[in-house]
């Protein structure tokens, strides 16, 4: 993978497959992505060039992620635990509830690790944090408890 | 009454520049060309002369070049520039060996004198960034090898433009050989200092003006921009030399930030600019230049195709990415403008304005169809001397998208997909 400064329009990151393909990803400075295939008969010239919004590039990223499960999943560890960041909606059940009030370890098992409100991060919230509509919850559990979380988070 | 008819004035030309505006994207063309042609329809002997707007459509012209240098400078951070000079000055030395040489010799000939010898070069020197890099855009060339290459012979242009616009302000005001050196001496002076403590200080300006609320950060920027602008001309810098240096010293979040907010009034007061160029010329005196414009723009679309090539041949690119370089770079257009209207305000030469008019159409024209069509004709030209088929024989019409007339590689299907 290298990188090469494009004055004015962003940068560039070259990549050469073990089957000698080069592709290159460009990052706009505007926060949007253009994905470049190149021909096999000009190898200085695209062949496809893709142009992706921030969140078409997300998705994107999602999907090559060599360890994919879901789209929400953070890690998988080889001990049966997942990982997974679980959105409470803007008219969730829970806007404006204690975390205490779900009862989610109980019920599930799970921790909750911390809570992703907008630009923050609130690490090991207690059961007296309140949540919000829009808050994104990293759980950790078994993949049953994980699932079971999420369904009384889905709770609107 | 005077406001009101000023209005009216201002608005029917405004609504004027949307509508055209709305037809190039239509076109996929740039609106440079028809903003030129719409100042001439209202200027002086055209079809609707203005009065009321006159006033505030040259101030607003002012202001629209400013903002213009002060995005270019926003573009590039101090090290983009100082790194390119340093690899990549040949090439720049090339570019501007071929193409403003052209542009001064010919000015000559037409026996216009030292002065619009000098502004013509510029004129034929400096290729539109904002075309070529929309052109490579809507061609899906941005990730080509060839792509650094052309943005650094830009870059280049760009930085050259720091020095050589105060030289033009010199010499357009007249001033003899010393004071015209001083003036030189103090442009140099700053942008060197600007650079230097842009690249080291970056960050400490940038936390100056940041703010984070939109509305004091366009305050704080555009003020410092026109203040600084200001101060350059009365020290005859050159006002749009002071906002290019505004737009370097500013790096990061703050130039992300001031792009977005600044995009809009630029494309505005851009758009009166070219229509105050065109304003200023009779479109009587056009016909007259229309000849020895257009056999510049051909010769001087040659050199720069021959400019494009050698750089990416240093570069280390393939044939066909030199010929695609050469002529994506073809393009003229804002600055070119920029220069003329320079030279226009301080009244040399009087057929330099209609003959930047009509060179800068013709290549703002020209500029996106050379980009497109240099490599396949050139492909079609080696393919008659080699016994090695081309690949892209035939021109294919400007209808089928790039990606259509792309021929698919061996391990694709035909829509070129893996």
């Amino acid at each position: 993978m290298s990188a090469t400064p494009l004055p004015g329009i962003g940068v560039q990151y070259d990549l050469t497959t073990r089957e000698r393909r080069h592709l290159s990803v460009i990052a706009h400075r505007d926060g949007t992505r253009t994905v470049n295939l190149y021909r096999a008969d000009d190898p200085d010239a695209c062949a496809q060039s893709l142009h992706l919004s921030g969140a078409e590039a997300t998705s994107l990223i999602d999907a090559l992620m060599p360890a994919h499960h879901s789209p929400n999943l953070l890690h998988t560890t080889d001990l049966g635990l997942v990982a997974e960041r679980i959105e409470l909606s803007a008219h969730s059940y829970w806007n404006g509830r204690l975390l205490g009030e779900t009862r989610m370890r109980t019920e599930t098992g799970v921790s909750i690790v911390a809570v992703l409100r907008r630009a923050e991060a609130r690490p090991s919230p207690a059961p007296d944090f309140r949540l919000a509509g829009g808050d994104t919850l990293i759980v950790i559990g078994t993949r049953e408890g994980v699932d079971a979380a999420a369904s009384i988070l889905g709770r609107e | 009454m005077h406001s009101a008819l000023f209005l009216i004035e201002f608005g029917a030309i405004i609504l004027g520049l949307g509508l055209l505006g709305r037809l190039a994207g239509r076109f996929r063309f740039s609106p440079i060309p028809l903003y030129l042609l719409a100042g001439l329809a209202f200027g002086t002997g055209g079809l609707l002369p203005m009065g009321a707007s006159e006033e505030f459509v040259a101030i607003g012209a002012e202001i629209g070049v400013i903002l213009l240098l002060l995005m270019l400078g926003l573009e590039y951070t101090a090290t983009d520039l100082v790194s390119n000079l340093k690899t990549q000055y040949p090439a720049g030395l090339v570019d501007f060996t071929l193409n403003a040489v052209p542009g001064a010799v010919a000015a000559l000939l037409m026996g216009w004198g030292p002065v619009a010898a000098v502004v013509l070069a510029g004129v034929t020197w400096i290729s539109s960034s904002g075309v070529i890099a929309k052109v490579m855009g809507d061609l899906g060339r941005l990730g080509n090898r060839e792509t650094p290459v052309i943005l650094s012979v830009l870059v280049l242009e760009d930085l050259a433009m720091a020095v050589y616009l105060p030289i033009i302000t010199a010499l357009l005001a007249g001033v003899g050989l010393a004071a015209g050196s001083l003036t030189l001496a103090i442009a140099l002076g700053v942008a060197g200092a600007v650079l230097f403590v842009a690249v080291r200080y970056g960050r400490l300006i940038s936390r100056f003006v940041s703010s984070d609320d939109p509305e004091k950060l366009l305050l704080v920027v555009l003020g410092l921009t026109l203040l600084v602008a200001g101060i350059a001309q009365q020290l005859q810098v050159s006002a749009a030399v002071g906002a290019f240096l505004v737009g370097i010293a500013l790096s990061g979040e703050v130039a992300e930030g001031t792009h977005t907010l600044l995009s809009p009034l630029r494309d505005l007061f851009a758009a009166v600019f070219f229509v105050f160029f065109g304003l200023h010329t009779d479109p009587a005196s056009i016909p007259p230049v229309l000849l020895p414009a257009l056999a510049l723009a051909l010769v001087t679309a040659g050199t720069k195709i021959a400019t494009g090539y050698w750089a990416a041949k240093r570069a280390g690119v393939g044939v066909k990415g030199r010929w695609r370089a050469g002529g994506t770079l073809v393009a003229r257009g804002e600055f070119s403008i920029v220069i003329a209207g320079l030279a226009v305000t301080a009244g040399i030469e009087p057929a330099l304005g209609p003959l930047a008019t009509a060179y800068v159409l013709i290549l703002v024209v020209i500029g996106p169809l050379t980009a497109r069509y240099t490599e396949p004709l050139a492909a079609r030209f080696r393919g008659r001397r080699t016994v090695k088929t081309p690949l892209l024989a035939a021109v294919p019409s400007p209808a089928r998208s790039p990606e259509a007339v792309a021929e698919p590689a061996p391990d694709q299907d035909p829509a070129g997909r893996p």
